[in-house]
């Protein structure tokens, strides 16, 4: 297995990122006009809608790794895995916690049992649990078959519970993308964007370089250099 | 096609001489049946409205013993290697193992109708849509609960994470199966049955042919 890269790569992203989501903050909070109804609580749609497109990427790009996994069987597709769902599973909460304070001031409640509301909460159950099950199984090889199963079966069923939930019931708006929102939304949506973009990209390389670590310190046997210095210690004690 | 059949006959054989086990399940979910009336208070008419429901979750939780029992009987004694050393597929094991369940939750869900119609006053006359709605959802239910049994019985914590994996994941087998349930009971003026049938027909395609697919890799490492 190769070393765990040292690459500032990363870094330079989540810096990056962070650096676009203030600017983009800053211009969707003071500079860009109001909505006409709902007023500066529109606002919260300039980090809202970009978590939901980063969300579905981030998810999107797990269920790349599960299927790159059983095919490759390289560890590197697991770390991935591990690291995109985790990353995913919490846009997906920050995601549901946004549209919860949204919701509240413009429609009246906290929770809606809308389509796109529901599937959002079924996928971090979902994802939630494979993460939950990573958690309890020991063996690596194990662990790393089983998740990425898991991840293609749950991804799999996001259509049929979304569809499931449209024909149950609905309230949600249209999704919003640049096309449909006025052009003096569209820059601090579009800079946010790719600011959570960098960001999350970033961590997750950082997060799969960590659960490399972890495997490697699994899979390996106890270095010979450290049984000779634990001998040489015992000996002089 | 033959070694499904062996694997089916060995299922349902071992099922047969656990029929205890049957019963004690089937007393679970009953008893679940009792409880849920309990949380809604005696009003017979929202009792009644809600009455599909209550059946589709005593069934779920049900199912989660019934599919979890099914694969601990695997891991004694090493029967699993037993049956993967075999010359018969991994996936003739799963789909055998699958209908098995998914008969015997077939089973369990007719034999629960009786309470809920006792209980609930919920009866309908449509009783051959009622058995066709319940083989779907139990089908449902049934393909990805073998596939997920499959891993949780070998893990620690099984008891918690079989539900927390197949929960979300069957949430449209139990939005079909309740709505379609309810239809039957309660009336369906609209002709509304056809579509949430077919929604529970898709999803047990699906995870089916999905469970085939994958059970392999998660019983042959």
């Amino acid at each position: 297995m190769p070393a765990a890269s040292q690459s500032r790569v990363p870094i330079l992203l989540v810096a990056a990122g962070a650096a676009l989501l203030c600017v983009g903050s800053y211009w969707g909070l003071a500079k860009a006009p109001g909505e006409v109804f709902m007023g500066d609580v529109q606002r919260i749609m300039y980090v809202h809608v970009p978590t939901a497109w980063n969300a579905m990427l981030a998810l999107t790009f797990s269920f790349v790794c599960a299927i790159s996994f059983l095919f490759t069987e390289s560890w590197k597709w697991d770390n991935r895995l591990e690291a995109a769902m985790e990353m995913g599973v919490v846009l997906s909460l920050l995601l549901c916690t946004q549209g919860a304070i949204w919701a509240k001031p413009t429609w009246g409640v906290w929770w809606d049992w809308d389509p796109r509301l529901t599937t959002t909460a079924v996928m971090v159950f979902a994802f939630g649990g494979i993460l939950a099950l990573r958690a309890f199984v020991d063996d690596p090889m194990k662990r790393a078959v089983w998740s990425s199963v898991a991840c293609i079966v749950a991804f799999a069923d996001v259509p049929i519970v979304y569809f499931s939930v449209r024909w149950w019931n609905s309230l949600h708006q249209a999704q919003s993308t640049p096309e449909t929102v006025s052009k003096a939304f569209h820059w601090p949506l579009r800079i946010n964007a790719f600011g959570i973009l960098f960001v999350w990209t970033g961590l997750v390389a950082l997060r799969a370089r960590v659960a490399s670590l972890r495997l490697r310190s699994e899979i390996a046997p106890p270095l010979p250099q450290h049984a000779a210095a634990d001998a040489r210690a015992a000996r002089s004690a | 096609m033959r070694d499904v059949l062996l694997a089916l006959r060995k299922d349902l054989l071992l099922q047969w001489r656990g029929r205890a086990q049957l019963v004690a399940i089937f007393a679970f979910g009953a008893a679940t049946l009792l409880l849920f009336s309990f949380a809604i208070g005696p009003d017979s008419l929202a009792l009644r409205q809600h009455a599909a429901g209550f059946l589709w979750l005593g069934l779920l939780l049900a199912s989660t013993l019934s599919l979890a029992e099914s694969f601990e009987r695997e891991t004694e004694e090493q029967a699993l290697e037993g049956l993967l050393l075999l010359p018969a597929s991994a996936r003739a094991l799963y789909y055998g193992k699958a209908i098995a369940n998914c008969a015997q939750l077939a089973l369990l869900g007719v034999a629960l109708v009786p309470v809920m119609v006792v209980l609930y006053d919920a009866g309908t006359t449509r009783l051959v849509s009622l058995a066709g709605v319940i083989l779907l959802g139990t089908a449902g239910l049934s393909a990805p609960g073998t596939l997920y049994a499959a891993m949780t019985a070998q893990t620690r914590a099984r008891q918690t994470l079989l539900p927390l994996l197949l929960f979300p994941l069957v949430v449209p087998v139990l939005l079909a199966a309740v709505k379609a349930t309810s239809l039957l009971i309660l009336g369906d003026p609209m002709g509304q049955l056809r579509p949430w049938a077919s929604l529970l027909a898709a999803f047990a395609v699906v995870h089916w042919a999905l469970g085939g697919l994958l059970f392999a890799r998660v019983v042959e490492d």
